[in-house]
């Protein structure tokens, strides 16, 4: 495919060529001949850097995680490889470190998930209302989402702080005893979470607010003319209007829970970070991988717990399809 | 999984007949009229003003942070307002933690990404809209697919590529990776099905233009304004990108967000000097938003057409 496609491009005239107008060299065979080759080839010319690019460095890279997990790999030897068939994974079968990761993953992902995206349909809803200063509101709700992970896990790192942050002080306030966000499983895991809810909660809510303003305004006024109150118009009209979407967000919360990395990494505060507090407390998948590969120097050991990401991913699409199923046969 | 956020209709369209029905998920960067026609009432501002207060805190105390000195930020109560000491301390992150390197590297990351994400997608995006060949449904299906791959997965191969290609702790390890977006490629070809009127690539044909030719005459100048906006989204994810970065890029060369890992990586932790660092690292992307805030809030509700 590629080779044809570099002729038909060759075959061109370059940009800027011959300041003929068009039209005389059509008119000639070989120019017609140019002319189908262009035609035929050129649309594959303009998608083919993407497939390039994504072959290169997405797809054969994810492929080859699979064979490097089957090696013995050292980071400071790259090229020599060992082969050691499944040991790998039966190593990591037999980990509790991995077990304890992806117990922490699924914990952090549904504590991070669900309450966003309620949070962002609300958040939607509210800004789908006529209103002054609808602008602010909006770019003010993305103000999270232009932050940098490293800045926020700094920041809410902070916040979190067990001797001096705010939320203990403000928990002080009303008579809580102060809590160690860091040290105990819990609440470091839903200071983490909260880390990724302000980040995300206001770029779902742009994903459904744009979803809601495209569902036709006679459906919301036929509801009302059946007597349906605001609560049953948003339960009957605007969320079935917006499903698709809300698949998708879900989708991607997903793809992102599984690889959450940076806020882990920088709430565990340098020497405590990369094991994901003192007792792996709140080590994700992530956190494993990397410590495999980069501090532990086992590259066949990382890119297993890459593949067993992979996995967990394509298993948690089946086990949702499966369920989408049995739930349209059942109503 | 569906490719474009109007609800599938299963019932049958309640549209009178003379209306033209919508382009398949189509979608204009202008503002549309709102589903529903109901004003705010004070409960609304109020839970509103709490949003937008929670989303812009952190950032504002971060500044407080950053303006204060050590004794008073770890004091209780917490400081609310800015101390006298931003500029030394910002200019203490610039110089401590490799700031100044860190910035103009993620400028040139974060821009050589934008500029070759925008050209590829708007390529890809009008092949997939305007142009016909075949297998091409099949390829615009796995392009949503790519969507669906985690690039993570494949970071052990990578980092053994970059280190054969000797590009270790260079800039290219990070920028080749990312030179294409399928999400921006989407968001194209959604832009240019509406706004590319199909008579204005007919009439290049008939002129004789080949298909380069027009792409830079006919296209470029339809789809400029769906550019600007893909350009600074995929500029600021490219900014704010983390896990790559770290791991293959090192503090003698860092992007932003890896030179700020430093800053809190010891044991002994200047605060004010993090905070001033976390400040910096996302004042460009802050003043962004200010200036074109309208412009992307647009461009991801065009972009949700995703789903």
């Amino acid at each position: 495919m590629a080779t044809s496609t570099t002729k038909a491009l060759a075959g061109e005239e370059p940009p800027g060529g011959p300041g003929r107008t068009g039209g005389e060299g059509t008119a000639r065979p070989r120019g017609a001949l140019l002319h189908r080759l262009d035609v035929k080839g050129a649309p594959y010319a303009f998608v083919a850097p993407f497939f390039v690019v994504f072959a290169a460095f997405s797809f054969y890279p994810l492929v080859y995680t699979s064979w490097i997990s089957l090696h013995d790999v050292e980071l400071a030897t790259l090229d020599v490889m060992e082969w050691v068939a499944f040991d790998n994974y039966v190593e990591l079968w037999g980990d509790s470190r991995f077990w304890n990761a992806l117990q922490n993953t699924l914990t952090i992902g549904v504590i991070s998930t669900v309450p966003q995206l309620m949070m962002a349909l609300g958040l939607a809803h509210l800004l789908n209302y006529r209103m002054r200063a609808s602008l602010f509101f909006r770019v003010a709700s993305l103000v999270p989402y232009a932050t940098s992970v490293a800045a926020a896990a700094l920041v809410f790192t902070m916040i979190f702080e067990r001797d001096f942050g705010m939320i203990n002080w403000a928990l002080g306030t009303v008579g809580i005893d102060p809590v160690n966000w860091e040290a105990d499983k819990w609440p470091a895991q839903v200071a983490i979470s909260t880390i990724v809810i302000w980040r995300w909660t206001g770029y779902n809510a742009l994903l459904y607010l744009a979803a809601m303003q495209a569902i036709p305004a006679d459906r919301y006024e036929a509801a009302s003319l059946d007597g349906a109150s605001r609560w049953q118009q948003f339960t009957h009209v605007t969320i079935p209007g917006i499903r698709s979407t809300i698949v998708f967000t879900i989708v991607l919360s997903t793809i992102g829970a599984t690889q959450l990395f940076g806020e882990p990494l920088i709430f565990g505060q340098g020497p405590n970070g990369v094991t994901g507090g003192a007792d792996n407390q709140y080590q994700t998948l992530g956190l494993l991988l990397y410590e495999e590969g980069w501090k532990n120097y086992q590259m066949g050991r990382s890119a297993t717990v890459a593949w067993a990401m992979f996995m967990l991913l394509v298993l948690v699409f089946v086990v949702q399809r499966l369920i989408k199923r049995l739930r349209s046969r059942t109503s | 999984m569906t490719t474009h956020s109007l609800p599938v209709r299963t019932d049958a369209p309640d549209r009178t007949p003379t209306e033209k029905p919508a382009g398949r998920g189509g979608r204009r960067l202008l503002r549309q009229r709102a589903g529903r026609q109901h004003h705010a009432g004070p409960l609304a501002y109020v839970l509103l003003a709490v949003m937008a207060l929670l989303s812009i805190f952190p950032l504002y105390w971060t500044m407080v942070a950053a303006s204060t000195d050590n004794t008073r930020v770890s004091q209780t109560p917490p400081p609310f307002l800015p101390g006298p000491n931003l500029f030394s301390n910002l200019a203490r992150a610039w110089d401590e933690a490799a700031m100044g390197k860190a910035m103009v590297n993620s400028l040139i990351v974060a821009g050589v990404i934008a500029l070759s994400t925008v050209m590829f997608a708007t390529l890809a995006g009008f092949a997939f809209a305007k142009l016909r060949f075949k297998g091409r449904n099949a390829l615009l299906m796995l392009v949503i697919g790519t969507m669906m791959v985690p690039p993570q997965l494949g970071v052990v191969p990578l980092f053994m590529m970059m280190s054969e290609l000797g590009w270790s702790q260079q800039l290219p390890a990070v920028i080749f990776p990312t030179l294409v977006s399928a999400v921006g490629v989407f968001f194209m070809r959604q832009y240019l099905s509406e706004a590319l009127p199909d008579e204005l690539v007919e009439a290049g044909r008939v002129d004789g233009a080949h298909s380069l030719r027009i792409f830079w005459s006919i296209v470029l100048p339809v789809a400029r304004p769906a550019m600007a906006v893909l350009f600074m989204i995929t500029f600021v994810h490219a900014w704010n990108d983390f896990f790559w970065p770290f791991v293959v890029l090192d503090m003698t060369n860092p992007t932003v967000p890896v030179a700020l890992t430093q800053l809190s990586a010891g044991y002994v932790r200047d605060q004010s000097l993090i905070m001033a660092g976390a400040l910096l690292g996302t004042l460009p992307l802050l003043l962004m938003f200010i200036v074109f805030g309208r412009q992307i809030v647009s461009g991801i509700m065009a972009g949700a057409v995703k789903g």
